[in-house]
């Protein structure tokens, strides 16, 4: 909803916040139901119903649990029974400076202030730890902002008795924290304060008044932030970037200007500014960002554009490109279509507002910020966070090179006339074993973000993938499938919960970049032996339609599976392991 | 501006934050009133009545109002403040 999409005003979703929930909610979408519980070191109750607001665009419908007022660390640490019957998907702990028990007092020794250092960092630390055992889900903890005062003036910031070192100190202890632990994500409300500005942030009358620890119009900014990482951990973030060319990636319009005359290097102020813009793509790229073009231009021209030599990224930095004179939007969909995305997993940047809409208008979900001027274009898409990271993954930072080898073998498909004779030439190799400790995070990543290749559309947070691995009536398979071009790393998965000698699917998924690659029948080999080597006489298989999963309909009709129960909401099939005949002929089988 | 134009901004403001056009606010008009009004969304009118007539109040202003007509005459006597 255009109110809610990143630059928002503040102000205007604070006075329309009933409204928009009700425009939001008679949408009626496929919404992801998720269980979120505040526990709170202030009033967090605007914090909940603007967050409301941002977690229901972006498809996830939260209910929620609040602590009484600054009662976060007893609920969480003697277990309220209200708090322990919710069974919460996410845990966040919403505490400001404000929560801080003592500060260093000037007579106080380096002893003194590394002491109250590690007690008031200790509290928080059990509080964590103690959640984690109880309630095994993701936490969100706020890190700490600058304070409202400097006692020490400037010296405040280094002098160990200083409220902003302490702070400082504080923050650092939590982050050594979150590094090792990925279930911890800090929510960085010292730099969302800093941005927004201090000064206001700081504005005590609403502490005094409501125990806020920000302003009312501040709360959309905080909530926003939030949202970036639930919609992270549940695998909503965006996969790609479609760009437009003129006055995006380089100043002026290279069919009137030619390669020499637009502005791109260090030239002038301007040019300068596009090569920036071009150093943070790349940066982006780096971090698994798929890039893309998206431009009215003759083919040749936008190339000899990427061909200019200040330019930052080439032509092969961009997994595919469209200059043509068709449609935006119907580009957008022809390089979805191609990578095997969904079109509103790709952020359309374009200069031009009239594009903007017709690919906004023209595909629903598709996000295209007004991005304003070229000095801007790198904070508008950062602050936008359709790419926080909550995990980092060998996948990430893979992920350009995996859609280029996938573009070498589109090509080499082109000289077979028969399938088959393609599929072995790719010379697969897959392996395909239980879910391995060292993967969790990318597993749960797989099953939070596969919407089309997916089954049941259920979503694992790493968490609960550590809890079935080790649960000795669940069966859990993860493929990984590379040949000649690469390896694609992990692309599949399939848990199985074991009653008697039924065996139950609860999850079944696979990565669009391996369709039609015959993974999917491995995996079924794979299954069939492991149920068998256990005794069991059936698989059954449920299909829960999504507006997403349409290609994933006859999957256990493809596997040899007889429907037994079929509805509007579901259909459920089995199949009898005895009769069981091997499927896949072209990928070579690696463990079991 | 005249005590009717703010009155008019008002009911615009409390008709946007309470989802209901329904809203008539007179002098006497208080929490009491409206059903939905209560400590936290009085937070919410605050800071959209704050927004809108572009005034602040202090803490002592916020707290001795008393019904919608005293909050009127705060924001007239504030705007007239400003033009001065």
């Amino acid at each position: 909803m255009e109110a809610l999409n990143y630059p928002f005003s503040n102000s205007e979703i604070i006075a329309n916040k009933r409204k928009l929930k009700k425009q939001l909610l008679a949408e009626n979408g496929d919404y992801l139901e998720k269980r979120i519980a505040i526990l709170g070191g202030s009033t967090t109750n605007e914090v909940k119903n603007i967050l409301e607001l941002f977690l229901l665009n972006e498809g996830i419908q939260p209910v929620f649990y609040e602590s009484e007022y600054n009662h976060f660390y007893e609920d969480a640490m003697f277990d309220v029974p209200e708090l322990a019957a919710f069974h919460p998907d996410i845990i966040y702990i919403f505490t400001t400076n404000r929560n801080i028990g003592r500060y260093p007092s000037i007579s106080d020794s380096a002893e003194q202030v590394n002491a109250l250092l590690d007690e008031q960092y200790n509290k928080f630390r059990s509080l964590w730890e103690h959640i984690r055992e109880k309630y095994g889900c993701p936490v969100i903890q706020n890190n700490f902002e600058m304070p409202l005062y400097r006692l020490l003036g400037n010296r405040d910031c280094y002098d160990i008795r200083g409220a902003v070192r302490f702070v400082h100190d504080l923050n650092s202890k939590l982050y050594d924290y979150a590094q090792e632990n990925d279930w911890l994500n800090v929510c960085d409300i010292n730099y969302i304060s800093a941005d927004y500005g201090l000064k206001e942030w700081q504005n005590p009358k609403y502490w005094y008044m409501y125990k806020m620890p920000m302003p009312m119009d501040a709360v959309p900014d905080l909530a926003y932030n939030v949202c970036r990482i639930i919609k992270s951990i549940f695998g909503k973030n965006k996969k790609g970037i479609a760009l437009d060319l003129d006055n995006t990636l380089w100043g002026g319009v290279i069919g009137e200007d030619g390669v020499s005359g637009i502005e791109i290097g260090n030239e002038n102020a301007e040019a300068e500014a596009y090569l920036d813009f071009q150093r943070y793509l790349k940066k982006l790229q780096g971090i698994g960002v798929i890039l893309c073009i998206n431009s009215k231009n003759d083919y040749d021209n936008a190339i000899s554009g990427l061909n200019h030599p200040d330019s930052v990224l080439r032509e092969d930095d961009f997994i595919e490109i469209r200059a043509n004179w068709d449609n935006k939007d119907e580009n957008h969909r022809s390089i979805a279509k191609a990578i095997g995305i969904l079109p509103e997993s790709i952020l359309f940047i374009d200069d031009n507002p009239v594009e903007r809409d017709i690919v906004k208008n023209g595909i629903e979900g598709v996000a295209a910020p007004d991005i304003g001027s070229v000095d801007h274009y790198i904070q508008v898409i950062d602050r936008l966070g359709a790419f926080e990271k909550v995990s980092v993954s060998e996948d990430d930072t893979n992920r350009n090179q995996m859609y280029l080898e996938n573009k070498k073998r589109e090509q080499q498909r082109k000289g077979f006339t028969n399938y088959s004779d393609y599929l072995r030439s790719l010379e697969m190799e897959a392996e395909i074993v239980p879910f391995d400790a060292f993967y969790y995070g990318r597993i749960s990543q797989l099953s939070n973000k596969s919407n089309q290749y997916n089954l049941t559309a259920k979503r694992y947070t790493k968490e609960e993938i550590q809890a079935v691995s080790e649960n000795p009536d669940c069966i859990t398979l993860q493929g990984r499938l590379a040949d000649k071009f690469g390896d694609n790393g992990i692309v599949s998965l399939i848990i199985g919960k074991v009653e008697g000698s039924v065996c139950s699917i609860d999850l079944w998924v696979m990565s669009c970049r391996v369709l039609k690659r015959e993974m999917e029948f491995a995996m079924m080999d794979s299954l069939a032996g492991m149920c068998k080597g256990r005794g069991i006489a059936t698989i059954r298989g449920v299909y829960l339609p999504t507006k997403k999963n349409a290609i994933a309909m006859e999957h256990y009709g493809r596997m040899g599976f007889e429907k037994t129960y079929e509805d509007s909401t579901e259909t459920i099939w089995e199949l009898q392991i005895a009769d069981y005949q091997k499927k896949n002929s072209v990928i070579k089988i690696k463990g079991l | 501006m005249l005590i009717e134009e703010i009155y008019e901004k008002l009911t615009e403001i409390f008709r946007e934050n309470f989802d209901d056009d329904t809203i008539v606010l007179s002098p006497a008009t208080t929490a009491e009133d409206i059903e939905d009004w209560d400590s936290l969304e009085q937070i919410n009118l605050i800071a959209g009545i704050e927004n809108k007539f572009a005034v602040t109040f202090d803490i002592k202003e916020t707290l001795t109002l008393q019904n919608v007509g005293e909050m009127a005459k705060l924001i007239l006597s504030k705007l007239q403040a400003h033009r001065k």
